[in-house]
């Protein structure tokens, strides 16, 4: 408790060290955050579609009822399919109409017509789905084949670049935020370089010297991962509507409160580590 | 209590500060460390809280062998000895209270026990109605009984006053050394390096005196001026003029830190 006053008093002695520190802290931790958000979202969207072995095929314009019946049951006839769905013209067009009910522009342009019916085929087994889609693909009443290992595929490899992004920029900050703290720090040292002295010269043993800086590089730490947390907490509860279009039908918004309490704690955590390591190392180079 | 056997202590810039200086202080002695600027008082006190380290000899205090004392017990010597520093060293930006209470916190005494402990001590100084000023506000018998007053707190068995008087004027340095008696009285062993001989001739004291970092004379009890303390020794007088003409007390007035800083400036 002594130790968090020293701490408090030296914070407030030099206000604008403080504040610098704690905003290089804070942009740190919206990074952290902000990545830890998008890489998680990703990861939920990958395991959706994952979990889902789905075709969706699309006819061309002139194809008829018959020709589709029999593709039906050619399909089913593999014993591969676990079920088949077909949406036709004006299904595809209500389904148009409720996921773009607030856009009369958009609702206007499109009729039945432009809409392609479609097959969405579900599988059993996730493997037979490249052979459902080659099937498929090999008929002439069909206009496009779209199956997940596409969209799968190009989310990871977009999730791989966004996580290899963040992942060096996070590491790119920590190391300013550090230095800034450890030269920080090392400023506060030496500033109080005569008071030192006096404790030591008094009895004061090293540690009863070095705990308050320490603290004080963990409070910068933790308040900084606290405003930068809650930023990020912002931007995506701001950002949330659009993003819940976006995304519809995939289970990925809102975000569990206990998943954001967990990343706050890990990043507390975290802040505490780093905040305290910065000190440390300026307190082991300027209070020998 | 302390015991220097054949201390020397040579800087790095090669200066010798301390040459062979044997010497040992008993429980509960009052005693004066005199000499000119430069003859290694300082260095004694610094030595004994170990500040630095001889280059050779050995020093005990309280039986803790000084040089062979391992760094994390060195703050544990410091807590046993209370010092007055030559420029006080109290932190300005903290009151009286504060910088008497400093000790007891660095000793981890309950906050409770520090107040009482520091109100007491600040009683005994008669500091107490200055608790709450800051030291800028105080006059330089003030400070000196503030250091005092730090110095005293946790109640140390050994305690080195280093020039306590050098600033004050003479009605002052009585008070500062009147108290200092007093403390030794109730047991404490007091080691006061001065250049007032004034008040060592007076205070029918223990004498040390140092040159050039040679011990010069040590007697027990006796005035510096007296036959026996002299022990018949040509040219002991002329020693003393010379300290006097070397080392005379300034005629400083009582005024506080701040009035002093300001006259400095202009």
């Amino acid at each position: 408790m002594k130790f968090l006053t020293i701490t408090w008093h030296n914070i407030r002695r030099s206000p604008y060290q403080a504040m610098a520190a704690v905003l290089v802290m804070m942009l740190t931790f919206l990074a952290v955050s902000f990545f830890t958000f998008l890489l998680t979202g990703s990861s939920k969207i990958i395991n959706y579609f994952e979990s889902k072995p789905q075709v969706t095929a699309f006819f061309r314009n002139e194809v008829k009822q018959t020709n589709i019946n029999a593709l039906e049951s050619g399909l089913k006839d593999t014993g591969k399919v676990a079920s088949i769905k077909f949406v036709s013209k004006q299904e595809a067009l209500k389904i148009y109409k409720e996921q773009n009910k607030n856009d009369p522009l958009l609702l206007d342009l499109v009729t039945a017509d432009i809409l392609p019916a479609s097959l969405e085929i579900s599988t059993i087994k996730i493997e037979d789905l490249a052979s459902i889609s080659e099937m498929l693909k090999a008929s002439s009443e069909i206009s496009e084949v779209i199956y997940q290992k596409d969209i799968v595929s190009t989310l990871v490899s977009w999730t791989s670049a966004l996580r290899k992004i963040g992942i060096g920029l996070i590491v790119v900050l920590s190391l300013i935020s550090i230095f800034i703290v450890v030269t920080i720090i090392g400023i506060k040292i030496s500033q109080k370089k005569e008071d030192i002295e006096i404790m030591r010269l008094i009895g004061a043993t090293n540690w009863y010297i070095r705990w308050p800086f320490i603290f004080e590089g963990a409070i910068y730490g933790t308040v900084g991962a606290v405003i930068g947390f809650s930023l990020a907490l912002l931007i995506l509860w701001y950002a949330t509507p659009f993003l819940s279009t976006f995304l519809r039908g995939i289970p990925v918004l809102p975000v569990n409160p206990v998943f954001l309490l967990g990343v706050l704690g890990a990043e507390l955590i975290l802040a505490v580590i780093f905040g305290a390591f910065s000190s440390f190392v300026a307190v082991l180079r300027y209070l020998r | 209590m302390i015991k220097l056997d054949k201390v020397s202590k040579k800087f790095a810039t090669g200066v010798l500060a301390l040459s062979d200086i044997t010497l040992a202080i008993d429980k509960k002695e009052f005693v004066f460390l005199i000499g000119p600027t430069g003859s290694g008082k300082t260095t004694i006190f610094r030595l004994l809280t170990r500040e630095m380290l001889p280059t050779e000899g050995t020093i005990i205090v309280n039986d803790w062998d000084v040089v062979k004392l391992p760094n994390h017990k060195v703050s544990h010597l410091r807590k046993k000895i209370g010092v007055v520093f030559q420029d006080l060293k109290l932190l300005l930006d903290r009151t009286i209270f504060e910088n008497v209470s400093l000790p007891l916190e660095v000793a981890g005494v309950k906050p409770e026990e520090v107040k009482k402990k520091v109100e007491e001590v600040l009683v005994k100084v008669g500091m107490l109605d200055h608790k709450d000023k800051f030291p800028i506000q105080l006059s330089g018998g003030e400070l000196q009984r503030t250091a005092i007053a730090r110095a005293l707190t946790l109640s140390p068995e050994i305690l080195l006053a280093d020039e306590p008087t050098g600033n004050l004027d003479m009605a002052t340095s009585w008070d500062i050394v009147n108290l200092l008696s007093d403390i030794n009285e109730r047991g404490t062993t007091v080691v006061m390096a001065t250049h007032n001989i004034d008040i060592v001739k007076k205070l029918a004291k223990r004498v040390i005196r140092l040159e050039k970092g040679r011990l010069m004379r040590d007697d027990k009890g006796l005035p510096d001026d007296s036959p026996h303390a002299q022990g018949g020794k040509a040219g002991k007088k002329e020693d003393h003029s010379s300290l006097k003409a070397s080392d005379d007390v300034k005629p400083m007035t009582d005024k506080s830190e701040g009035q002093r800083k300001t006259e400095e400036k202009k």
